[in-house]
C-alpha cells in the first residue's frame, strides 16, 4: 500500500486544463521525482496533493485515508509537508524563530500562550539548524541569508514537524552547482523516516537523489518507473528533444 | 545575548563544515548587544511621565489626561488586533461603545456601579460582541481578506451607531446622560487624580498582559500569521482560529476601555460606537507605530495632546494642521513615530528560549 496515492487528478483553470487525469504513487521512504517540460502540470499536481489547490476531479489518498477534501492545515497535521517553489521563509524573523515557528505548530494553545514548549524544543531547533549548516546564523534575520541558504532553511522548516511525506517544489532553483550538491547531501539522511516528492528541472540532481520518476506531459503521466527505466524510455527522450 | 551566541557557536561547531563566507561577517557581536535596549527605555519613560503628570497638571487638565489614558487603552486593543494579528478592524469602536452603553444601562436601570462588577462586565460585553463579529468575519471556509474584514467591522460600527441613534431605550441621539459614578464600597470614584491613577493602573496591567502575550510562543505564531498566513497554515497552524482569538481579546480590552470611558465622562452617546472614533483609534496606532504596543499609547497621547494644544491656540485652522501632520508621518514614517528610535529587528523581536547563563551542551 503506497503512502501517497493520487489518482485521476483533473484540474481545470477556466479554459486551461492543467492536469488531465494525472496520477502519482509514492511508497514509504521513497524519493520520487516529478519531471516534465514547462507547463506539464508538475507544480499544479504538487498543489493538489498539498491542498493549496482543490482538484476538479480525482482523489488523493495519504496513509490509507482519503484527504481530497481536507484543508492544508489538516493535511499538515496528518504528516504532509510542503516546501513552496518561491521561498517563503519569514524574512523579519530570526532563523531560530523560523524553525521554532515550524516546530511548535502542533503545540496546544495554552502551551503557546505560556511558552511551555520553548524549552523542550530548543535542542530540536538547534539540531535542525546544525543539520542544515545554519547554526551560526541562528540569531540573524532570515532576510540576510543567501538564496541557497534560504532554500535550506525552508527545507528545514518543512521537515520540522517530522512529516512522513515532504513535497519539494524546485528546491535547487537559483542555486549554484556547489549549493545543489550540498542540497543533495542534506536530503539523503531524511530517507530513513520520510518520503519525498520532488519537482525539479535539474535532471542530474533528480537522477542522483531519486528512486523513481514520474514524467508528466500536458497534464498526463507519460511514463513512471525507476530512474533507469525512465532514462531508457524513448517517449521521454522524445518530449525533451522536442522542446530542445 | 553573549551566552546564547556562544551556545549557538558551540552547537554549530559540531556540525559538518562548509565554507560560508557570510558567517564571519554576521558574527559581529557588539552590534547585536547594543540594539536590544530601546523598547524598555521608551516604555519606562512613558510610564514615568504618566505617573508624574497629575502632580504638575491643573485639575481640569488631569481630567483631560485621564481621557487620554483611557483612549490609550482603547488604542492598545487596536494595535493587538492590527499590529500583531493583521486584522484591519475598522470598527473597533463597536466594542468600545457597546460596553459603554452596557455599563451605562447597568448603572441606570439596575443601579449597579460597583467597580468590580461594571469593569468586568464591560470587558465581557466587548468580548462577546467581538466573538460574534469575529466568528462571522474570520472563521469562514477560506481565510478572509483584509478588505473584507475592514468593511465588515466598519459596517458593524456604523450600524451600531445608527441603531443607537434610533433606539428610544438607549436614549436616541442624546445617548444616556448623567450616569452615576463608579463606586468602590461606599466611596465614589469621580474624575480627577483618583480616576487618573485607576485608569493608568488598568492600562499598565493590560499592557503587561499584552506584552506577555505577544512575546510568548503564541506571539511567534502571530508574527508568522501576519507575515504569511498561508505559509503557517501549511505548518499545521489553525490560522483563522488564532485570528479570532486575538480579535476577541482586542474586543475585551476595547470593552474595558469603553466602560472606563462611560463612567469617566458620565454619559454615553451614539458617536462612541461610530466610525469617527473607530478611525481615530486606527490613526493613533499608525501614527505612533503599529506592532509595538507602546506605539499605540504614544500615538494616542501625542495626537490627543497636539489636538488639545492646537484647538486652544489655533482655533480656526487646527484640524487642518493636525491632518497635515498625520499625513506627513504616515507618508514618510509608515512604521510610525516609534520607528525613529526603534529598529526593525527589535520591533519584531525574538522568541526563542531566553539565555539563563547556562551553556548549551554541544553534541
Amino acid at each position: 500500500m503506497p503512502l501517497l496515492e493520487a489518482a485521476g487528478i483533473v484540474k481545470v483553470f477556466g479554459k486551461l486544463t492543467a492536469l488531465d487525469g494525472a496520477a502519482l504513487a509514492v511508497a514509504e521512504n521513497e524519493f520520487h521525482g516529478l519531471i516534465g517540460p514547462n507547463g506539464s502540470g508538475k507544480s499544479t499536481l504538487m498543489k493538489c496533493i498539498a491542498g493549496a489547490e482543490q482538484p476538479t476531479h480525482g482523489s488523493v489518498r495519504f496513509v490509507n485515508q482519503d484527504i481530497t477534501a481536507l484543508s492544508p492545515t489538516e493535511r499538515a497535521r496528518a504528516g504532509m509537508s510542503l516546501k513552496f517553489q518561491i521561498t517563503s521563509v519569514l524574512p523579519t524573523l530570526t532563523l531560530y524563530d523560523n524553525i521554532l515557528l515550524a516546530l511548535q505548530a502542533q503545540s496546544s494553545l495554552l502551551d503557546l500562550v505560556f511558552s511551555r514548549t520553548r524549552g523542550t524544543l530548543h535542542d530540536q531547533v538547534m539540531s535542525m539548524l546544525t543539520q542544515f549548516r545554519l547554526a551560526d546564523r541562528a540569531q540573524d534575520a532570515a532576510a540576510t541569508l543567501s538564496h541557497g541558504q534560504q532554500q535550506w532553511l525552508e527545507i528545514a522548516m518543512a521537515l520540522a514537524g517530522k512529516p512522513r511525506l515532504l513535497l519539494l517544489d524546485e528546491p535547487t532553483g537559483g542555486m549554484s552547482l556547489e549549493e545543489r550538491r550540498v542540497t543533495g547531501e542534506l536530503l539523503q539522511p531524511i530517507k530513513q523516516h520520510c518520503s519525498l516528492v520532488i519537482v525539479e528541472h535539474d535532471l542530474d540532481f533528480i537522477r542522483d537523489i531519486c528512486d523513481r520518476l514520474t514524467v508528466l506531459d500536458q497534464g498526463r503521466v507519460l511514463e513512471s518507473g525507476t530512474v533507469a527505466e525512465i532514462q531508457a524510455s524513448k517517449s521521454v527522450q522524445e518530449i525533451y528533444l522536442r522542446r530542445a | 545575548m553573549g551566552v546564547a551566541k556562544e551556545a549557538v557557536r558551540a552547537t554549530a561547531s559540531g556540525g559538518p563544515d562548509i565554507a560560508m563566507p557570510e558567517c564571519e561577517a554576521a558574527g559581529t557581536l557588539p552590534v547585536r548587544q547594543t540594539r536590544r535596549k530601546v523598547l524598555p527605555i521608551v516604555e519606562g519613560l512613558t510610564l514615568a511621565v504618566a505617573i508624574l503628570l497629575p502632580l504638575v497638571l491643573q485639575d481640569y487638565l488631569t481630567v483631560f489626561a485621564t481621557r487620554v489614558i483611557i483612549l490609550s487603552l482603547f488604542a492598545l486593543s487596536f494595535d493587538l488586533v492590527w499590529g500583531y494579528a493583521g486584522i484591519m478592524s475598522f470598527g473597533q469602536a463597536l466594542f468600545f461603545g457597546s460596553a459603554g452603553y452596557g455599563v451605562a444601562l447597568l448603572a441606570r436601570d439596575l443601579e449597579i456601579t460597583a467597580i468590580f462588577l461594571v469593569l468586568p462586565a464591560a470587558a465581557l460585553i466587548g468580548l462577546i460582541f467581538s466573538l460574534l463579529l469575529g466568528g462571522f468575519l474570520l472563521l469562514g471556509r477560506y481565510p478572509s481578506s483584509v478588505i473584507f474584514v475592514a468593511l465588515g467591522t466598519l459596517t458593524g460600527s456604523y450600524a451600531a451607531d445608527r441603531l443607537a441613534r434610533g433606539w428610544y431605550y438607549l436614549g436616541g441621539q442624546n445617548g444616556i446622560p448623567s450616569i452615576s459614578p463608579m463606586t468602590l464600597g461606599s466611596a465614589e470614584i469621580t474624575e480627577g487624580p483618583v480616576y487618573y491613577y485607576l485608569a493608568l493602573g488598568i492600562l499598565v496591567v493590560v499592557y503587561l498582559l499584552c506584552r506577555f502575550l505577544v512575546r510568548s510562543q503564541f506571539g511567534l505564531a502571530l508574527a508568522g500569521l501576519r507575515e504569511n498566513e498561508q505559509r503557517i497554515a501549511f505548518f499545521g497552524y489553525k490560522a483563522q482560529h488564532l485570528k479570532a482569538i486575538v480579535f476577541a481579546v482586542g474586543g475585551a480590552i476595547a470593552g474595558l476601555a469603553g466602560g472606563l470611558y462611560a463612567f469617566h465622562e458620565g454619559f454615553v452617546w451614539p458617536n462612541m460606537l461610530g466610525v469617527v472614533i473607530s478611525t481615530q483609534v486606527v490613526l493613533y496606532v499608525l501614527f505612533g507605530g503599529s506592532g509595538t504596543l507602546i506605539g499605540a499609547v504614544i500615538g494616542a497621547i501625542i495626537i490627543e495632546g497636539v489636538s488639545f494644544y492646537l484647538s486652544d491656540n489655533y482655533r480656526d485652522v487646527w484640524p487642518i494642521i493636525l491632518g497635515v501632520l498625520l499625513l506627513l508621518v504616515i507618508l514618510f514614517r509608515p512604521l510610525g513615530l516609534i520607528s525613529f528610535v526603534l529598529g526593525e529587528r527589535e520591533r519584531v523581536g525574538s522568541f526563542g528560549r531566553k539565555p539563563k547563563g547556562r551553556r548549551h551542551a554541544a553534541p
